[in-house]
């Protein structure tokens, strides 16, 4: 088998224990000065690349590549990606604000496919921030590559490969050959924090920029976003004090026993 | 609107999900096909053509889409809806949903919705975002609209009783076979099924093992409910991943919802806070399930929980 080539997306999103609010103009939430990480699905789909590589070893896994398309702040997350492992990041660059929708994202993933050439590209299963849970699926079927999404365990030997997916109800195991899109799951592992020197050594890494532009894509949103607001709110309820008191309460206030 | 349905099936019998899909295709207006394929489709569809609000039927028998692979899925989706001309297509947003309706949606360049709870018109819809702590409203360009919706958020649709809809084969479109379905592990259960069960009784992580959830299993069966779990106790390996409760598990909203020993991170309000009432019971009179709990009551589970059932 030859080398592999991997390409691993990651996203900066609104980190998964900062609180989240609607900013007033109804228009999104409030990200000024809101902690901002990779998101956690794509860590897992990192985490998995280098695996791999220590698995199969350095000359089965040639290089990792890391692509992020985002704002100029998201080379922050490429960093991550390049301290946790991978070798080198691109970062396809947009304005402070633009929004880049998911087929948005998968077009620019498909032009970066074609210069790079990998033969699996690695996924989170969705951002954290607005939960489409579409982009690996997208990009495969522009590429007409198979794909195994909601990945709980992956295994490659030459050039077939074999992912446990997550489904309603339990496993599903499926083959594809390379070249083929993945697409991570909570549970294929648990990412590592990047030691102090691969944080130091991944500054000197190199990051090509790019922008749609130059990529010949075009990103204009599909969707308009009308309005953003926050949820129905739950009026908090009582504490009872006993399970005889419970039970009475669910029979003849609540009504559901 | 004209709106083609992704039916889904297991075992040769129609998703429960594929009702509430019928359900949202309704309120688009216009007329609703539904599409089934796999290698009893014929069989499946005979379920379809009497469900309440589905016009017409297409199958497709054919063994290359019982897994619902989604290479050869998708494809098969674009030839149907190019046949009818439908203007949305819509399907549950359960794993298979969401595996086969993103690709398709970059075979017809548009931009998928994925996760809608509420349609405002042919091309307005809404969907939560940020593990619903916000709720956005979108209107769609695209001339085509596919959604997945959350089956949580549209009623089953019924039986059609005397009214059946009109049946009709249809050939497989191109196949690619650039997937292989080898095998599956489903865990099997007479309880009610998660997602659409009217009571449901979940565990955390304070259940403390797959020995301790046989007090979550006999409240569950005393009162009819499904069971469910927090994702610390599905990490913990106390039970089955099919039963995570949350954002990135099943989305559930019965009922009845009770949480035993879920302190109630966001991830897992996320994906029970629309419950119609929430019981908690947790020994820490400061978990944050407390504060959207109906009624809650703190103390020791494993004293609790048997009491309740025994009383119920």
């Amino acid at each position: 088998m030859s080398g592999l080539r991997i390409l691993v997306g990651v996203k900066r999103v609104v980190d998964f224990a900062a609180k989240v609010r609607v900013n007033s103009q109804q228009t999104g939430v409030e990200t000024a000065n809101v902690k901002h990480s990779m998101n956690p699905f794509d860590e897992i789909a990192v985490e998995e690349a280098i695996r791999l590589r220590e698995k199969l070893g350095k000359d089965k896994v040639t290089e990792i590549i890391a692509l992020t398309c985002g704002p100029k702040k998201s080379q922050e997350t490429l960093r991550t990606a390049l301290a946790m492992g991978a070798d080198k990041g691109v970062h396809v660059e947009v304005a402070d604000g633009q929004i880049l929708e998911p087929l948005a994202v998968a077009k620019l993933f498909s032009k970066i496919v074609e210069k790079e050439k990998p033969d699996l590209i690695l996924l989170g299963k969705q951002a954290i921030d607005d939960d489409s849970n579409q982009t690996g699926q997208m990009l495969a079927g522009l590429l007409s590559w198979p794909q195994a999404t909601f990945a709980s365990k992956l295994d490659i030997q030459d050039k077939l490969l074999t992912v446990v997916r997550e489904v309603d109800g339990g496993l599903e195991t499926i083959a594809t050959k390379l070249p083929a899109v993945v697409t991570a799951d909570l549970r294929l592992n648990e990412p590592r924090y990047a030691s102090l020197p691969n944080i130091m050594k991944a500054k000197k890494k190199k990051i090509e920029t790019l922008t749609p532009k130059d990529l010949n894509v075009d990103v204009t949103q599909r969707l308009e976003t009308l309005k953003v607001t926050e949820p129905p709110k739950r009026k908090g309820g009582i504490v009872v004090g006993s399970v005889d008191e419970l039970i009475d309460k669910l029979r003849n206030e609540a009504g559901v026993l | 609107a004209s709106t083609l349905v992704f039916a889904e099936h297991k075992d040769s019998k129609l998703e429960e999900s594929t009702l509430n899909a019928v359900t949202a295709a309704r309120k688009l207006g216009g007329p609703v096909t539904a599409l089934i394929a796999g290698k009893d489709a014929d069989k499946v569809a005979v379920s379809l053509a009497d469900t309440e609000g589905v016009d017409k039927v297409v199958y497709v028998k054919d063994d290359a889409y019982e897994h619902s692979l989604p290479e050869d899925t998708a494809a098969l989706i674009r030839a149907i809806r190019e046949k009818i001309g439908a203007t949305h297509i819509v399907g549950a947003h359960s794993a298979t949903g969401k595996n086969v309706l993103p690709r398709l949606s970059a075979l017809l360049d548009v931009q998928q919705i994925s996760d809608v709870i509420g349609i405002e018109g042919e091309d307005v819809f809404v969907r939560p975002i940020y593990a619903g702590n916000a709720i956005a409203t979108v209107k769609s360009a695209d001339p085509i609209k596919v959604l997945t919706i959350r089956t949580t958020s549209f009623p089953a649709a019924g039986k059609s009783g005397d009214k059946k809809a009109e049946s009709e084969e249809s050939s497989a479109a191109d196949k690619s076979a650039l997937s292989e379905w080898k095998s599956e592990s489903i865990s099997k259960s007479d309880r009610p099924e998660l997602a659409s069960a009217k009571r449901v009784v979940s565990g955390g992580r304070a259940v403390k093992s797959a020995d301790g959830f046989k007090v979550i299993y006999e409240l569950a069966d005393k009162i009819g409910a499904g069971v469910g779990a927090s994702r610390a106790a599905v990490d913990a390996g106390y039970c089955d991943n099919s039963m995570q409760v949350g954002q990135t598990g099943k989305i559930v909203a019965p009922e009845l919802y009770v949480a035993i020993g879920i302190s109630g991170a966001i991830q897992h309000l996320a994906g029970m806070k629309d419950s119609k009432v929430i019981v908690a019971i947790n020994k820490d009179p400061d978990a944050p399930i407390f504060q959207i709990a109906d009624y809650g009551l703190v103390g020791d589970l494993f004293t609790i929980v048997p009491e309740l059932t025994k009383k119920l």
